[in-house]
C-alpha cells in the first residue's frame, strides 16, 4: 500500500534477547499517532529499527515505506526515501557545524545541491518557528548543547529536511513546558496530507500540544491496545495495570 | 630562469635513469658529489666548504635510536641519487611517465588535466603563471625578496649568509646534516621592517617553473613589525620520484613581527619524509606552524618554536593522518627562553588501517622565562580497531612561575555518531568523512579556504569503503 508505514509482525532481538515479538503498526500519510506504553515496552527499540539501527536483529516480520519493503535497507537509504528519527538522545559531532550538517542532509534528501536561496529560506523559516537565535547554527552539532537544546535541534532538522514520515523518540523528556511548547509548535507546522509522525512518550502531556489522531499502546514487545485521542487519557487517568489485566485475560 | 633552478633530484626507480646524463647523475654521498653539486651551483667557496664540513658530520652521526623504524632507509643511502640535471622538460617526460595512482588521484580530486600535469611536475606553464607575475611585481615594490634559496644565495649573499644555518645548524641532527650538504631548491623569502604581506607566498606558484628537489631547503626573514604568510606544496603536491625528502627551513621572526608557515604534504607512501622546521621568535613576535601530514612511509617532523625575545608567542597546529604501511612521527617544539612568551599546541591524529601517528613533543621552560605559558592538546582518532596511536608529550620546566597544560585524548569513530548522521540520509563513508573532518575541524578552520576545501576532499577519498 503506498502512503502509509507498515510494520508487519515484527521480531527484534538485541544481544540475543527478544525485544520486539510481533509488532503489528500502520502510520498513513496525513495522520500523527502516539506511541506509548511503559519502560521497557520496546517503544525505543521499535523507532529505532524502523530507522535502520543495525545493533537490532531483525529476526522476522516486515517495514513496508509506501508500499515498499526497506527492512533490509541502510539507514542513509531509508532516510533518503523519506524517514525521519528524532533521537531520545542526540548524538554530539564535534566540529561540525550545524549549518554544514544540514546542506549536507538537505541534498541527500534532495537528491541534488540545494539552492543556496531555498536553503536559507528553510533555514530562516525553522529557527524563526522555534523561537531561536541563528547563532545555533554556526555552532557544532550538539555539542554542549543542553538536553532541550538537543531536543530543539531534532526538531530544527525535521522542519529543514521536511521527512515523509517522522518518528519522534520521547522528544518530550527532559524539557520544561515553554520548550515543550516549542517543539509541538514544530511538529504541528509539519502537520498535513504529506506527513505523518509517530510520536513515541511516556505521557500524555506532549498528547495536550500535539493532538493525536491515534494512540497505540504498547507492552511487553507488541502493540496491544490502538485507539483514539481518549485512549492516552485514560491511561494518563489509570495507568497502565487495568491494561496488563485486559491483556492478560484476552 | 637560470638552468641550475631546473636541477631536482631524481631517483631511477621510475625509469628516467636512461634520459639523465651521466656526468650530472651524482650517486652515492661523497666529497666528490657534494663538491659537484656546489660547484654546478656556481656557489661562493664558504658554501662548499658548508657542505663538505655537513657531509662530515652526517656521517659520523648515529642515527636517531628513537622513534619510527629507519633501517631500511639507513642500507639505502648511497643508491640515491643526491644530484640530478633532469631532462630539460622536467622531472618526468611525458605524463604518460607518471605512475597511474598519482594520476588518478587527480582525476579523482576533479584538478584539470593541465593544472594536473604541473602538480605531477611535468607540465610547463597555466593560469597561474600570470597571477604570479602580478603578484611579484606588487611585492617587489614593497622590497619584499621571494627568490629561490639559489638565487637567494646569488643575489642577496650577506642578508643570506647572515641567517643561514644559524637556526638550523647541520650538527642540529642527521639529516639537517644531510640536507645542508646536499641541499637544492627551496624559498629564500625577506620581508621589510613594517611590510604586511596580504597575499600568501605559495611556493608552489614558484614550483611551476623551477621545481623542487628533495633536500629544499628554506630560509624566511621576517623583519620587524613585517607580516607574512608563506605557503608551502599544495594538498595534491608536486609528483616526485624521490623516496627520500630531507628539508629543512629556518624562519626568523623579528621584534613584532608576525608569520605562518602552512604545509600540508600529501607524498607517495614510499617516501621518508625527515624535516626540520623551526623558528626563531624574537620580543612580541608572533609565529604559527600549521603542518599537514597525509603522505610519506614514514615522516619524522616536528617544527619547533624558540621563544627568544620577551612576550614571543608561538602556535603550532598539525594534522596527521595515517593509513595502513605509514608511520607519521609528528609533533611540535616550544622552547621558552624568555619573560611572558607562550605557546600552544594542537594535534590532531587520524589512524586508519594499520596506520600509525605518534605524537612526539617538547615544551621547555628556561628559568628565566617567568610566566611562560604553554598549553598542550593532542587528540588521537583511531578509525579500525588495528589502529595505532601513541603520545609522548615530554616537559622540562626549570621556572617555577610557568604555566603548562596538557590535555591528550583517545577516542575510536563511534557507531552511534555514524548511525545518526545516516538517518540524516548521509552514506556511511560520508558520515565517517564528515566525523574525520569535525574531529580536525579546530586546525582545517586555519587553513586558507582552497587549502581547507582540498584537504577536505582528500579525506573523503581516503574514507572511501573504510568502515562497514
Amino acid at each position: 500500500m503506498a502512503n502509509r508505514l507498515e510494520i508487519q509482525d515484527l521480531w527484534v532481538s538485541h544481544e540475543g534477547k527478544t525485544i520486539l515479538k510481533g509488532v503489528n503498526l500502520v502510520l498513513p500519510l496525513g495522520e500523527v499517532h502516539a506511541l506509548m506504553g511503559p519502560n521497557g515496552a520496546g517503544k525505543s527499540t521499535l523507532g529505532k529499527v524502523i530507522a535502520g539501527d543495525p545493533n537490532y536483529q531483525v529476526e522476522k516480520g516486515r517495514i513496508l515505506l509506501d508500499g515498499e519493503e526497506i527492512t533490509e535497507l541502510a539507514p542513509d537509504e531509508r532516510a533518503r526515501k523519506g524517514l525521519f528519527l528524532a533521537f531520545q538522545y542526540p548524538v554530539e559531532v564535534p566540529g561540525v557545524q550545524v549549518a554544514n550538517f544540514l546542506r549536507l542532509a538537505l541534498k541527500e534528501r534532495l537528491g541534488k545541491e540545494p539552492p543556496i536561496t531555498e536553503f536559507y529560506a528553510r533555514l530562516k523559516e525553522a529557527i524563526e518557528l522555534l523561537d531561536w537565535d541563528e547563532s545555533v547554527l554556526s555552532r557544532y552539532l550538539n555539542e554542549g548543547f543542553s538536553g532541550g537544546e538537543k531536543k530543539k535541534n531534532e526538531i530544527l532538522q525535521l522542519l529543514v529536511l521536511k521527512p515523509r514520515y517522522a518518528i519522534l523518540d520521547e522528544t518530550d523528556s527532559g524539557l520544561d513546558i515553554d520548550a515543550l511548547k516549542v517543539v509541538a509548535r514544530g511538529v504541528n507546522s509539519m502537520r498535513g496530507p504529506e506527513f505523518a509522525a509517530l510520536v513515541i512518550t511516556h505521557y500524555q502531556r506532549l498528547l495536550n500540544y500535539i493532538v493525536p489522531d491515534v494512540v497505540h499502546v504498547m507492552m511487553d514487545g507488541r502493540v496491544v491496545k490502538t485507539g483514539g485521542p481518549e485512549l492516552a487519557l485514560e491511561l494518563e487517568k489509570r495507568g497502565y495495570d487495568w491494561l496488563k489485566a485486559e491483556v492478560a485475560g484476552a | 630562469m637560470p638552468e641550475d633552478l631546473k636541477h631536482i633530484a631524481d631517483d631511477y626507480r621510475w625509469g628516467f635513469r636512461d634520459e639523465i646524463e651521466p656526468e650530472l647523475a651524482l650517486k652515492g654521498l661523497t666529497p666528490e658529489t657534494v663538491k659537484k653539486i656546489s660547484e654546478a651551483k656556481g656557489e661562493p667557496a664558504w658554501m662548499t666548504d658548508f657542505r663538505l664540513k655537513a657531509l662530515e658530520i652526517f656521517l659520523k652521526m648515529p642515527m636517531p635510536k628513537w622513534g619510527p623504524d629507519l633501517s631500511e632507509l639507513e642500507k639505502k643511502f648511497d643508491d640515491f641519487y643526491y644530484y640530478v640535471k633532469p631532462p630539460a622538460k622536467g622531472p618526468a617526460e611525458s605524463w604518460d611517465e607518471v605512475p597511474e595512482e598519482i594520476k588518478k588521484t587527480y582525476e579523482r580530486l576533479g584538478i584539470p588535466e593541465a593544472e594536473r600535469k604541473v602538480l605531477a611536475g611535468v607540465g610547463a606553464q597555466y593560469d597561474s603563471e600570470v597571477v604570479y607575475h602580478k603578484v611579484k611585481e606588487e611585492l617587489e615594490r614593497q622590497g619584499v625578496i621571494f627568490v629561490s634559496i639559489e638565487e637567494g644565495l646569488k643575489e642577496y649573499e650577506e642578508l643570506f649568509k647572515r641567517y643561514f644555518a644559524k637556526i638550523v645548524p647541520p650538527t642540529d641532527n642527521k639529516f639537517a646534516a644531510l640536507n645542508s650538504a646536499v641541499w637544492s631548491g627551496g624559498s629564500f623569502v625577506y620581508v621589510p621592517p613594517g611590510v604586511e604581506v596580504e597575499v600568501p607566498l605559495q611556493a608552489y606558484f614558484r614550483v611551476n617553473t623551477a621545481g623542487f628537489g628533495q633536500f629544499e631547503r628554506t630560509l624566511i626573514i621576517v623583519d620587524e613589525g613585517a607580516k607574512v604568510h608563506y605557503i608551502e606544496g599544495c594538498t595534491a603536491p608536486l609528483y616526485t620520484t624521490e623516496a627520500l625528502h630531507t628539508g629543512v627551513i629556518e624562519i626568523y621572526v623579528h621584534k613584532n613581527a608576525h608569520s605562518r608557515y602552512t604545509t600540508i604534504q600529501n607524498w607517495p607512501i614510499n617516501m621518508y619524509n625527515l624535516v626540520t622546521q623551526r623558528a626563531i621568535v624574537e620580543e612580541g613576535g608572533y609565529h604559527m606552524w600549521l603542518d599537514g601530514n597525509l603522505g610519506s612511509k614514514v615522516t619524522m617532523k616536528y617544527p619547533s618554536s624558540i621563544l627568544k625575545g620577551r612576550g614571543a608567542r608561538s602556535e603550532v597546529l598539525s594534522i596527521a593522518f595515517a593509513k595502513t604501511g605509514q608511520h607519521l612521527d609528528t609533533g611540535a617544539k616550544l622552547i621558552h627562553q624568555a619573560e611572558d612568551t607562550s605557546g600552544r599546541i594542537v594535534s590532531k591524529s587520524i589512524s586508519k588501517g594499520e596506520g600509525r601517528a605518534s605524537y612526539r613533543g617538547l615544551v621547555k621552560v628556561s628559568p628565566r622565562a617567568d610566566r611562560a605559558k604553554a598549553n598542550v592538546e593532542c587528540d588521537a582518532l583511531l578509525i579500525d580497531p588495528e589502529s595505532k596511536t601513541d603520545t609522548y608529550p615530554y616537559m622540562e620546566i626549570e621556572n617555577e612561575t610557568a604555566q603548562i597544560g596538557h590535555e591528550a585524548t583517545v577516542s575510536r569513530l563511534a557507531d552511534d555518531q555514524i548511525f545518526y548522521l545516516e538517518t540524516r540520509g548521509l552514506p556511511e563513508d560520508e558520515a565517517a568523512a564528515l566525523i574525520v573532518r569535525g574531529f580536525l575541524e579546530p586546525v582545517t578552520k586555519e587553513l586558507p579556504l582552497e587549502f581547507a576545501v582540498e584537504l577536505n576532499r582528500l579525506i573523503e577519498l581516503e574514507m572511501e569503503g573504510s568502515v562497514g
